[in-house]
Parts: C-alpha cells; structure tokens; sequence
C-alpha cells in the first residue's frame, strides 16, 4: 500500500497509470473480437507501422529547421502538442490498408499483416540508420518507456479512450453480430464493412497511444491476453467482454507496481502479469473441464 | 403477386458469368429446393436472392413487401464459431439485429421475439448453455431460431444439415417442414440431399451454371434432371 501511495506520487507514474489503464481497458474490449474474428495479428502489424511512423516523424521533425515549422502554426501547434498525432494518422491510414488488402484476396489476412508489420520495422530501422545522431532512443520506442507522457498526451489518450469505449458500448449488438456471423449480419442488412472498419480504426488508435508506454513490441499483447484468458473462464460474450476489461484493468496496474518496485521496463512488467494470468486461466479451465467429464 | 420472381437473371464475378438463365417464382407458401452441384451457382444464386450481389443482367424481384433484408437466413457454419463463447440466447438476439432501426440496445420487444422463437425450436432450456457446447443438431435449431428472429415470411437454409447424422438430420428437415406448415413460412433451401429435397419441398430448382430444371417436386422426378440426380453418379449429366 506504501509502494503505492508513493508511486502515485510521481507525476509521471500519475499520468502513465492513467494513459495505461484507459488503453488496456479499450485493447481488451478490441481484442475480444479481433480474437474471435482470427484477425489478432492486425494489433501487432500496426503496431510495428506505428514504430516507423514515429521514428520518421521524429527525424523528419528533427531535421527540419525550427525556423521553417514555425512559418505553418498549425503544424507547430501540433508537433507541440502532441507528437504521437502524426504517425497516429499514418498507423490509422494502415490500418484501412490492411483491410483492403486482406479484402482484395490476392493477399491473404495473415500475409497481409506480415508484409505490413515487416515492412514497417525495415523501413523505420532504415531511417534510423540513415541519420545517425538523432537522439532517439530505440529501446525506449521497441519496448516502451515510462516518462514517454506529456500532459498533452494524457488529455488526448483519455478523450479518445472514451471515444472508442462509448462506440464499443453503443454499437454492441452490431459487433457481436459482426464478430458472430459476418454472412448472416450481412444478409439481415448489417452494414458489415462499416463495422470492420470501424473496429480497425479504434484499433489504430488504441495501438497508437499505447505504444510509447508499452513498446511497439508488446502493446499488441494488451489486445490479446485480456480476451484469451476470459475466454477461458466464460462461455457468454458479454460475460467474456466484461471480464476481460478487468482482467486488463487489473493486470496493468499490478504490472506497473511490479515495475515500479523493482524498476523494471514498465511494458514487459505488464505483459508479464497478463501471462501469469493466462495460465492461471487455462489451468482453472482445464481443472473445470477434467471435473465435468 | 410472387414472393421473389427470377427473370432471366445472369450473375458474373469479375465480368465472368457464373450462372445464367435463371428464370423461376417462388409464391407465398412454397418450399422451394435449389439443388447442383459444387461450383454451380447455387451459392451465388443465394447472394443474389439476399441482395448481397447484384444480377449482371435480368432481374430479382420481390413482391408482397418484401425486402432482401427481411430474408431469414441460416448461414453455413464457419470453424470460428465451433468455439465462439455465446449464449444460445445472444445468439438467438442477435437475430432481432435490424428489425427496428438502428438502436444501441435490444428492446423488451426484442427479447420477448427470441424466447418465442426458441421455444417454438424446443431449445428454450438450452438459452443459458454456450453455443459451443451443444450438439450439431442443437447448433443448427439455435441458428434457425435466429433466423426466425429477422423475418416473418422466408426462410433461405444454405444446406442446414451438413454435417450432421441421419437421425438428427430426419429431425431438422422434419422441424423445417413443420415451419413450413405450420408457421406458414416460405422455405428456399440448398442442398446436396435431392432424396430429401423431393420429399420435403414443394418445388424443385436444379442449377448447373444455367437453370436446367424450375418446377414441382413431382414433375422433377419425371424430368431428366431429376432422375439422372436421383439415381446418383454415372458420367456427367448434360
């Protein structure tokens, strides 16, 4: 409880801990049906996009004479307010990419995201390559750094979290039918492309605004383990739905008093507790599974 | 006036035409069975008749109201839904998805419409059981019962009992003439199971990437169709 209190004391834990909750409560809501859906790998393709995105954003800033961002006040504004806006629009303009291109089956899903998240890693270890120099901390953006929030960036982490919360709450039952069966949600007039897109645009901006935080290599796993382990334990969607929030919710922020208390990298921290959790899941299901038969 | 009426239509992916010449009525009260077999058409035909794809040239009409939307529709089952975690009831409900517009949450309407619909299909004590942990049969009368949930008038079943064995298959065509009969339903079903199509339905429609045979049951075992298909294997019929 002590440890607490005096994590809390910091105002950068203060932040991260808020920005952290608010995002894995929204990856794990996402991550249920990406899950469901086999298109779980769509988190981890935007993720690595997300990491070249930032990293030419910070270059190209970088190189840039101040004098010349100075003459175009809304891009100043924006770079100052928050630089995770640019690349969060690179990764949402991927997304659809992705979607398009799973659609047009001459590449499949799988591969797809591959290409993707292959070809984005590549090209943002190239750039890093290419302007040696630039104080850029390639640890802190694979693997997820704990100062990485700005007050900026607190304020637009929550007002998009509750952006995708309320569109996941309000247009529930369209993305259960969407999730269930896309055929039959498509017969009954179910705009279902609409609702694809929308889920891989939240996606997008989930990833986005998780990654500085968690890494671009282990935010997708906030999509993942909250919705594995409920599955586990429910058999009702929205029961799954809601336990997954607070498996997430939970695990997030017993990861970050892990870390905290052993300075430990805060992402892997989290990603640590959620695995613990998922296999106490599996071994609760499979006692429930050998009990019954 | 025809519920749906097929006049000379023609279907094509990228330009080229998969199934052409389709010209057929399906009437207020019909059980109309598509049979052909794979690759020919009968899936495409399917997407035409629920508005999912247009015809390249002829037409689909629907009379009496009736709108593509309003099609109830038992959907082939995809690996991802074998373990999907839903309850029968959910997905039961999500049947009543866009009968009333678009809202965010379903209304007493809505639940009241589901658990009549379950009852009608006896899985009423199986609404809180998972989805994933009932039988095939049980599967199929769930998703039926959602398929009741969106219409009040037609029923299309994309071959409702693959996979499924001969005693529990009885039992599903015997339900479906039973909605047929007595809910007053019009039934469009595809399927592999000619044996059972002749039994069951009151018309035939036998495709091969043209319509090679539009009548009742009766007459399709008379035709030449119906009893090269009837009789089973040999060389290919033309």
């Amino acid at each position: 409880m002590e440890l607490i209190l005096e994590m809390l004391n910091f105002v950068f834990m203060r932040r991260a801990i808020m920005v952290g909750l608010l995002v894995s409560l929204c990856a794990a809501l996402l991550g249920v049906s990406l899950v469901l859906k086999r298109y779980a790998m769509i988190g981890t393709g935007l993720s690595h996009v997300g990491f070249a995105a930032i990293v030419i954003t910070g270059v190209v800033v970088d190189m840039i004479p101040p004098a010349w961002i100075m003459g175009f006040p809304p891009l100043a504004r924006m770079i100052e307010f928050s630089p995770i806006i640019l690349p969060m629009l690179v990764v949402v303009g991927a997304a659809f990419l992705l979607l398009r291109l799973s659609e047009s089956s001459k590449i499949k899903g799988d591969s797809a995201v591959a290409l993707i998240s292959t070809s984005g890693l590549a090209i943002g270890v190239i750039v890093m390559g290419l302007t040696t120099g630039i104080t850029l901390h390639i640890c802190n953006v694979l693997f997820g750094s704990i100062f990485a929030m700005s007050a900026a960036d607190m304020y637009l982490s929550i007002v998009l979290s509750i952006a995708v919360i309320a569109l996941f709450v309000l247009f529930y039952k369209q993305i259960f039918a969407v999730t269930y069966d896309e055929s039959f949600a498509k017969a009954t007039g179910t705009k279902v492309e609409l609702y694809k897109s929308m889920l891989s645009l939240l996606t997008a901006v989930t990833v986005v605004l998780g990654m500085r935080m968690m890494g671009a290599l282990l935010i997708a796993s906030l999509t993942l383990f909250p919705a594995l382990s409920a599955m586990r334990l429910c058999k009702r969607f929205l029961f799954v739905v809601i336990t997954a929030a607070i498996v997430a919710v939970v695990c997030f922020f017993a990861g970050m008093v892990i870390s905290f208390a052993y300075n430990l990298p805060p992402g892997a921290s989290v990603v640590g507790v959620n695995l613990v959790v998922f296999l106490l899941s599996s071994g609760v299901a499979l006692i429930r599974r050998g009990g019954r038969a | 006036m025809a519920l749906i009426t097929c006049r000379d239509a023609a279907f094509a992916y990228d330009g080229k035409v998969v199934i052409e010449g389709l010209n057929f009525e399906v009437s207020q009260g019909d059980y109309l069975c598509i049979v052909g077999e794979n690759g020919s058409g009968k899936t495409t035909l399917m997407k035409g008749l629920l508005g999912l794809m247009r015809p390249k040239s002829g037409a689909i009409e629907m009379g009496d109201g009736l709108k593509a939307i309003q099609i109830g529709y038992l959907p082939q089952q995809t690996s991802a839904q074998k373990d999907f975690p839903a309850s029968v009831y959910e997905v039961v409900l999500s049947g009543r998805l866009n009968s009333r517009g678009i809202r965010p949450f379903y209304t007493r309407e809505d639940r009241q419409v589901a658990l009549e619909n379950m009852d009608k299909l006896g899985i009423a004590p199986l609404r809180k059981k998972s989805f994933r942990e009932l039988s095939g049969g049980q599967q199929q009368r769930v998703l039926l019962a959602r398929a009741l949930c969106a219409t009040e008038k037609v029923l299309l079943l994309d071959e409702p009992v693959s996979g499924l064995d001969p005693i529990v298959t009885a039992e599903l065509y015997q339900t479906i003439a039973a909605l047929h009969r007595e809910a007053g339903l019009t039934v469009i079903m595809i399927s592999h199971d000619v044996r059972s199509g002749v039994e069951y339905a009151s018309h035939m429609l036998h495709l091969q990437n043209r319509q090679i045979f539009f009548g009742s049951a009766a007459a399709y075992q008379e035709s030449d169709a119906g009893r090269y298909f009837l009789r089973g294997g040999g060389p290919q019929w033309n």
